[in-house]
Formats: C-alpha cells, sequence, structure tokens
C-alpha cells in the first residue's frame, strides 16, 4: 500500500511542476506616455503622405459559412444571406478589405497626441463591426451591443492587460482602452465561438485600417524613412521600406499572394 | 482488522454495499465531469460567463451559446463536489481501512482545489498555468474515485507475493498521468504537439510494458487480466483517438469556428486519456493490493457476497 502512495505523491509533484509557466512576455513594444500638454501630431501641411492599397494576387478564397444555429437571434438576424467568414475579404476590385497597415519603424522618439475620440466597435448581427480596427495606445475603444443577445468581449494581447466582461443586451456601451503598442489584439466573444476582432494598437497615429476600396493613407509623417508593415488575419505580415520628405506625396502597394 | 501469517491485514468488517454503489457512481460523475470540462474548452466556452461564483450575476445565467456549455459544466461540478465530499465522509464513518478513508479526503480535497481553481481560472482570465492544472487535477481526482472504487472489491484477488509485476503499473499510470499534462498543455495553447506526441510513444510503450507482462505472469488471474487488457485496448483506442483529434484539427483549421468532428474526436481523446490512466491506477491497486479478504462469501464475488 506504501507504493499506491508514493505513486499518487509522484503524480500529485508532477502536476505542480509540469502545471507552471505559460506567463505572458513582454516584447519590445514601446509603451505610450499618457497624453501630454507637449505630445506632437500629425503635421497635416509640411508632412508627407504615403498612400497605396493592399492588393490580392490569386484565386480568391471561398470563405466557410457560420453557423449559428447555436443561437436562433443570430440565425434570424442573417435570414437574407448567411453570414462568412471575415478572415479573407476581397473587394470587387481585387484589394484585401481589413489590412492593418502602421509605421512600424522610422518615427522620431517622441510621445504623440491620443486622440479625445472614441473608435466604435460594434456587436451586430453577432459579428463584430468592423472586424477589425486601430487605436492609438490610450485612445478608448467604445464597445456597443446593438443585438438583442448576449455578448462578450474578451481581449486576448499579449502585452497589455487581459479582460472579459459580459454585456446584456441594451446595456451601456463599454469604453475601454490598452495602453501599450500591440499588433494585433484579437478579441472574442465565447458565447458566439465564431466572433472574432483584431485592434491594431499603435503608439503613434500613422496607421489605417483598408477598406472596401482596398486604399490606405498616412498622412502628416515627418520627412524620413520609414517600415511600413500591413497585416492580414490569415496571411500575417509584409512590409516594405520608404523615405519620404516633406511634402511628399509617395505611393506604395502591397500585394498579398493568395 | 487482523492479520494473518503471511498475509497483509485482513478486513473482516466491510463497508456496506451501498458506499460502494455510491463510490462506482461518484467515479462515473468524475469522468462525466471530466468530459463536460473538456466540451467546454473544445467549445472555446471557458469565459462564456465571466463572473464567479455566480453565473451573470444570477444563480442561472441565460442559457445561449457558450454559456450552456460553461454553466453546465459548472452544475456538474458542484454535484460531484458534493458526491465526492458525502463518499469521504461516508467512508471516514463505515469504512474499517484507514488508507480508503484517506484516499476519501485526498478526493475531497482536489475537488474542492479544483472548484478554487475553476474560480480563479474566471477571475484571473484563464491563465495557461491555471487551465493546465484545472485540466491535470482534475485527472487526479478522477484516478483517486478509480482508485477508492478498486479499493471497495475486496474480492479481487491480489497478485501472488513470489509473481510481482514490477514497477510497470506504477510507471504506466505515471506516463499516462504525464500524458494528460503535455496533453492539457497542447490544448491549452502552452506548447506545441510535438512533446505530446512524442510523450504519447513512452506511455504507450509503458501501457504495453504494463499490460504485456500483468498477462504473461498473471493470465490464470481474471481481475488482473481484465484490467491489463483494459489498460492495452484503452491505450490503443487512445492513440488511434489522437491521431484522430489531431487530423480534425489540422481539417477544420481553416473554419471560422469549432466544428462537431473536431470537437468530438478532442473530447472523446481527453476522455479515453482518463480511463487509460483509471485503468492504470486500476492494476496498479490489484497488483499491490494486500488486503484480501477470508470470508468466503466475500471470495466468491465482492457485490453478492457483500
Amino acid at each position: 500500500m506504501k507504493k499506491i502512495w508514493i505513486a499518487v505523491g509522484v503524480m500529485g509533484a508532477l502536476t505542480f511542476a509540469g502545471c507552471g509557466g505559460g506567463e505572458k512576455t513582454e516584447t519590445k513594444q514601446a509603451e505610450t506616455a499618457a497624453p501630454a500638454g507637449g505630445a506632437a501630431t500629425p503635421d497635416l501641411t509640411n508632412g508627407a503622405t504615403i498612400t497605396g492599397k493592399v492588393v490580392f494576387d490569386g484565386a480568391k478564397p471561398v470563405m466557410k459559412t457560420i453557423d449559428m444555429s447555436a443561437n436562433p437571434t443570430c440565425m434570424n438576424a442573417h435570414k437574407a444571406a448567411p453570414q462568412k467568414s471575415e478572415e479573407v475579404v476581397i473587394n470587387d476590385n481585387g484589394t484585401v478589405k481589413y489590412a492593418f497597415v502602421w509605421v512600424k519603424a522610422g518615427l522620431p522618439d517622441q510621445t504623440w497626441q491620443v486622440p479625445t475620440s472614441t473608435v466604435e466597435l460594434n456587436q451586430i448581427g453577432c459579428m463584430y463591426q468592423p472586424h477589425v480596427i486601430g487605436i492609438m495606445a490610450g485612445q478608448n475603444i467604445d464597445i456597443k451591443n446593438s443585438d438583442p443577445t448576449n455578448h462578450n468581449i474578451h481581449p486576448m494581447p499579449a502585452v497589455n492587460q487581459e479582460w472579459n466582461e459580459s454585456q446584456p443586451p441594451g446595456s451601456a456601451d463599454k469604453m475601454q482602452s490598452f495602453p501599450r503598442q500591440e499588433v494585433m489584439v484579437p478579441v472574442k466573444c465565447q458565447i458566439h465561438n465564431w466572433m472574432r476582432a483584431y485592434i491594431g494598437v499603435v503608439s503613434h497615429p500613422f496607421y489605417a485600417v483598408t477598406g472596401d476600396d482596398g486604399t490606405f493613407s498616412l498622412k502628416g509623417l515627418p520627412p524620413g524613412t520609414y517600415t511600413i508593415q500591413v497585416w492580414q488575419e490569415k496571411y500575417g505580415t509584409q512590409e516594405q521600406q520608404i523615405t519620404v520628405g516633406a511634402k511628399d506625396s509617395k505611393t506604395l502597394d502591397f500585394t498579398i499572394k493568395g | 482488522m487482523i492479520s494473518l501469517p503471511g498475509s497483509s491485514r485482513i478486513c473482516l468488517d466491510m463497508p456496506p454495499p451501498g458506499l460502494r454503489r455510491f463510490a462506482v457512481s461518484t467515479s462515473v460523475c468524475t469522468l462525466m465531469l471530466v468530459v463536460a470540462g473538456a466540451l467546454v474548452t473544445s467549445n472555446d466556452a471557458s469565459l462564456a460567463i465571466s463572473d464567479w461564483p455566480l453565473n451573470w450575476g444570477k444563480l442561472v445565467p441565460p442559457m445561449e451559446g457558450g454559456i450552456r456549455y460553461a454553466f453546465a459544466h459548472r452544475v456538474a461540478a458542484a454535484v460531484v463536489g458534493a458526491l465526492v465530499v458525502i463518499l469521504a465522509a461516508w467512508q471516514q464513518s463505515r469504512e474499517p481501512r484507514a488508507w480508503m478513508r484517506r484516499l476519501g479526503w485526498a478526493a475531497a480535497a482536489t475537488v474542492l482545489a479544483q472548484a478554487a481553481l475553476g474560480g480563479a481560472m474566471v477571475r484571473l482570465i484563464d491563465p495557461k498555468s491555471l487551465s493546465i492544472a484545472h485540466a491535470c487535477l482534475a485527472q487526479i481526482c478522477f484516478g483517486l474515485t478509480v482508485a477508492i472504487v478498486v479499493g471497495h472489491f475486496p474480492s479481487l484477488p491480489g497478485a501472488p507475493a513470489n509473481a510481482s509485476s514490477g514497477p510497470a503499473p506504477t510507471l504506466a499510470a505515471c506516463a499516462l498521468f504525464l500524458q494528460t499534462i503535455l496533453g492539457a498543455a497542447v490544448r491549452h495553447g502552452a506548447m506545441t504537439a510535438v512533446p505530446h506526441i512524442a510523450g504519447a510513444v513512452v506511455a504507450t510503450a509503458f501501457a504495453m510494458w504494463a499490460g504485456l507482462q500483468v498477462l504473461m505472469r498473471h493470465m490464470e488471474n481474471a481481475p488482473l487480466r481484465r484490467a491489463a487488457t483494459l489498460l492495452l485496448a484503452l491505450t490503443f483506442s487512445q492513440v488511434f483517438l489522437g491521431f484522430a483529434a489531431y487530423a480534425s484539427l489540422a481539417a477544420t483549421a481553416d473554419d471560422p469556428q469549432p466544428m462537431p468532428v473536431m470537437i468530438w474526436a478532442t473530447v472523446a481523446h481527453v476522455a479515453v486519456g482518463s480511463l487509460a490512466f483509471g485503468a492504470a491506477i486500476a492494476l496498479t491497486m490489484i497488483i499491490f493490493r494486500r488486503d484480501k479478504p477470508t470470508r468466503p462469501d466475500l471470495a466468491r464475488g465482492g457485490m453478492a457476497g457483500a
């Protein structure tokens, strides 16, 4: 019988020895200071502008239909046309929607003014709208529940603080922000396990999310050489370098191969 | 309690049959709770209820989507918690063997710790380390209830003292438990599947060693033969289910949500893994037990005799 207790003891020890770890690791992303009086803003008069588009090259991927039968309210919201996954959305002109474009490196080391405006993330038809948003670190996200059903919002950042909150129908909007730069923060609803959104949190104002025309515009950049990164949920990231002078207006296109 | 030469301690005052049946029911319910937990994880519903111990601020939350899985798991956990504590208390009053009483309280302690861990997971937003510990502690709790069940069947003859199976069954149980840790780490995204696959090779080897050795040495001993055969069958089924779970995960990777084929393959993998671990514990218990009954009625059959 003593051997049985030894075996039980060994297994118990294995649990606590093997179940550690999993701690979040800090990345090299810079922490943004709170808005201050001397914080910089984009110089829209003398600064440079980078515009471009994110083009998809290849056969247009067919997105799968989401099964919302677990919740009749969600299913009824898409009676007319079943909702497809938004993992890859290709616009009619062959460009990519919901690509996040941002200046990854090259900006002078300074604090940028955090906008007082909020960025809306709505839950409507049991989908996040929009699927991808960009905010500045410290800027508020206005999280709405426009559905007649319950949701929980669970962002899963690696650098910022993770949180998980319930939002019943008709409840007040939730204001949340992330203090540190992090590209990208996945968001999910664990009541409706198909609901996914992504938030790009950047320590400066030079970022954009492509829309129905697949274009982006980064305005008011100081002269310099920049690394521009594009992120797409399925296809990952791409980078290009570009040098701009004062009042320059340059074009920079990205091509995502399918 | 008396001692006989050449044998270990013998219990003449056996616990009532109701206690034995209750122990079996509790063990089955514990396995069901493990399955309920696996369903929560596979449906990605672990944080569908963001508060604890209440559910959306109520006793009963709105039943929709992932909340159903999370709430069902909480209710099942409460039921199993109560069952295990009742089992421990019942054994305390009616079970003459001290080690059995200790097993009962150990199971009660794990189930209570498991409840606290589950609450901490919700409050601390599901840290991987706690999720893995929760999965591991569930296996320990189930293993303890299996040990209690085996302990309640004293009619099972033990291995002859001169025909020991060595450490193989114990090592198989340890290897299978280690596999549950690795499996939980994979499920909760703490590591890739490679260590778990490597661990499967090792655990299968230990299970084969234990099972085949027992079969070769104790073929005439029906309980040992059955336990060893069960361990081998469950281990091989588990390897197959592991492939099925991995393949279903890969096949549904592009789907926007957890698909039924993946859910059922992974849940079956967890359930059979628990059963294989339980079979290894049962085999170890039967091999090492020393409390052979002397009463003829008990020797003929546990349930009938009791």
